[in-house]
């Protein structure tokens, strides 16, 4: 990673968020960098207050329904501190798909006569077969992803369970991988199913064994989001302002803690089982 | 207890959707609506859930907050990813776009992105898009489930976000949009069309107890009115028994005046 590099981080919103990796991005103070997201939530907060990034581009951010609109968000777009560039969510994803698939846009029917289309600068395009107007979603080749998978071996071979979201079209877009996993597993246990790899292993730069490596998010069948940060995150900005608290919120759970074992103590095993336990009974034979 | 604006909202919208569709629906009150009408008249209707989820099944008082967490994915029938999932609307398998909004305009317009100021530094900037404008563009109907409030209902947007018929007369075709469209809007006052010239917002109906007159002075545009406004059947009890097993906690439900929209409207 370099200053003012473009950023794709993987999952969806809290679910299989790389946040052992962009802990690791804040801890080493990176700036000026694009974080590009389909749903953007916490960790596009932290991004915003740690200063690390001059542009977002999503298609949505704030944390959820129960906790309204970002006031994170709010407080760096509308000061003009942060630029927020809008796709709509299948924009968004094609634009991957096409870097994925190496070609320079792909032809859509979206996001056709809204006022999105002049904010990230889409074009549209005549049909040469029928002249009908198409949108020409341009491909994003961002210079790093940040995923977190599953399970994957030491080869980076990388499986998901539950919804893939689009990792697999970023890690074809990207020119670096970074992959965090829940588990790591053999060679063999990979071979047994290979119908479950989303990512080739000839994909993947570096591959880092990290359990837990998304929570608070959720990742599927393994641990569920943990709602009651998210309410003492966000009171404590209501309380006392966005600059203050998240200043206080990254001192305490990013630069604090010399590693990511030492973050999740300061959850506590009791909260880690729950948030297991929520899971299973969730995704039964998970 | 009697009605809750969520639940009228709920209710009104669930009566909406045939059997035997599709229905690409957001989380909070269209979710509900949608589940409400999937467990009374419509079993084989099948959600589709932008975090990439075909036919959920959702777990009474397991609602989710977000379209991508595993209770959105409760018993699902499949989870093909995001962008696929949105693909099956741009091939034409989805029916119906279910959704809400902050600011909507006498074309059905959406906005959820900013309201005042310049766009890179606006007055106020809301979430965003998501996936409602892929659901507006691409869903052979759409429905918007709103309260019904003068400063939501505008007659131009601040930002068109999600378009239904932009400004009128055919410019939804022109823009390239060649099918889909907003069809019904359902409030906390009644339900809404659009004249099908030029796609002018239109009363058809109120619900029981509120008059013509409420629903102008809340409205921030000249309404036309259709030649007979009906009035709605109120929710049965069997519909309301249905609903708040659904939402035992009343996470979307609220209480009295509870706010039933996702977006809160916004502050200039």
């Amino acid at each position: 990673m370099k200053d003012g590099d473009s950023v794709v981080a993987g999952g969806c919103l809290f679910s299989r968020t790389p946040l052992a990796l962009v802990r690791e991005i804040l801890r080493q103070r990176r700036t000026g960098l694009t974080l590009c997201r389909n749903l953007m939530c916490t960790e596009g907060e932290l991004m915003m207050a740690a200063g690390a990034v001059e542009r977002v581009v999503t298609a949505w951010m704030s944390i959820g329904l129960p906790w309204g609109v970002s006031k994170v968000m709010r407080h760096y777009v509308e000061s003009g501190k942060v630029a927020l560039e809008e796709w709509s969510h299948l924009a968004f994803g094609l634009r991957f798909r096409a870097a994925g698939m190496g070609v320079p846009f792909l032809p859509a029917l979206t996001m056709l006569g809204s006022d999105l289309m002049g904010v990230g600068g889409m074009k549209t395009l005549e049909d040469p077969y029928t002249g009908r107007t198409l949108a020409a979603v341009p491909a994003l080749f961002p210079d790093v992803a940040l995923l977190h998978v599953s399970r994957a071996d030491r080869f980076g071979n990388c499986q998901i369970d539950g919804y893939p979201h689009m990792d697999a079209d970023m890690a074809r877009a990207a020119t670096t991988v970074l992959v965090t996993t829940e588990e790591l597993v053999t060679e063999e246990e990979i071979r047994r199913r290979p119908d479950r790899t989303v990512i080739p292993g000839f994909l993947v730069d570096a591959l880092v064994l990290q359990p837990f490596g998304a929570y608070p998010h959720e990742v599927w069948g393994r641990y569920h989001a943990d709602f009651e940060h998210f309410a003492e995150y966000t009171a404590d900005i209501d309380a006392r302002g966005v600059t203050t608290a998240v200043a206080d919120y990254l001192a305490r759970y990013v630069h604090a803690p010399a590693t990511w074992d030492e973050y999740l103590e300061l959850f506590g095993g009791e909260r880690l089982k729950r948030a297991q336990d929520a899971a299973r009974e969730l995704v039964p034979g998970a | 207890m009697s009605t809750t604006p969520s639940e009228l909202l709920a209710v009104m919208g669930s009566r909406e959707l045939k059997d035997d569709t599709t229905v690409f629906a957001g989380v909070g009150v269209p979710l509900l609506a949608a589940a409400l009408a999937q467990q009374r008249h419509a079993p084989k209707l099948t959600m589709v859930i932008e975090g990439g989820i075909i036919g959920p099944q959702i777990k009474p008082g397991r609602l989710p907050i977000s379209t991508n967490e595993m209770r959105a994915a409760h018993r699902a029938q499949m989870l093909p990813g995001i962008t696929d999932t949105f693909l099956f609307a741009q091939r034409g398998f989805l029916d119906y776009g279910f959704m809400g909004g902050a600011q909507i305009d006498q074309h059905g317009n959406i906005n959820t992105s900013v309201v005042g100021g310049d766009y890179w530094k606006p007055k106020v900037r809301l979430p965003g898009t998501g996936g409602a404008n892929d659901i507006a563009s691409l869903c052979k109907e759409v429905i918007i489930l709103t309260a019904h409030e003068k400063r939501r209902f505008v007659q131009k947007v601040d930002f068109v976000t999600s378009p239904a018929w932009l400004d009128g007369d055919g410019s939804r075709e022109r823009a390239g949009l060649l099918f889909g469209g907003v069809s019904r809007v359902v409030t906390t006052l009644g339900i809404l069309g659009f004249d099908p010239e030029h796609k002018r917002m239109r009363l058809d109906a109120v619900h029981p107890g509120v008059t013509v007159e409420q629903v102008r002075e809340n409205t921030g545009f000249e309404l036309l009115l259709a030649s007979q406004v009906a009035t709605t059947t109120p929710p049965t009890d069997d519909e309301l028994t249905m609903l708040r097993a659904l939402d035992p906690e009343r996470r979307f439900l609220g209480g009295e005046g509870g706010n039933p929209s996702r977006v809160p409207p916004p502050k200039r």
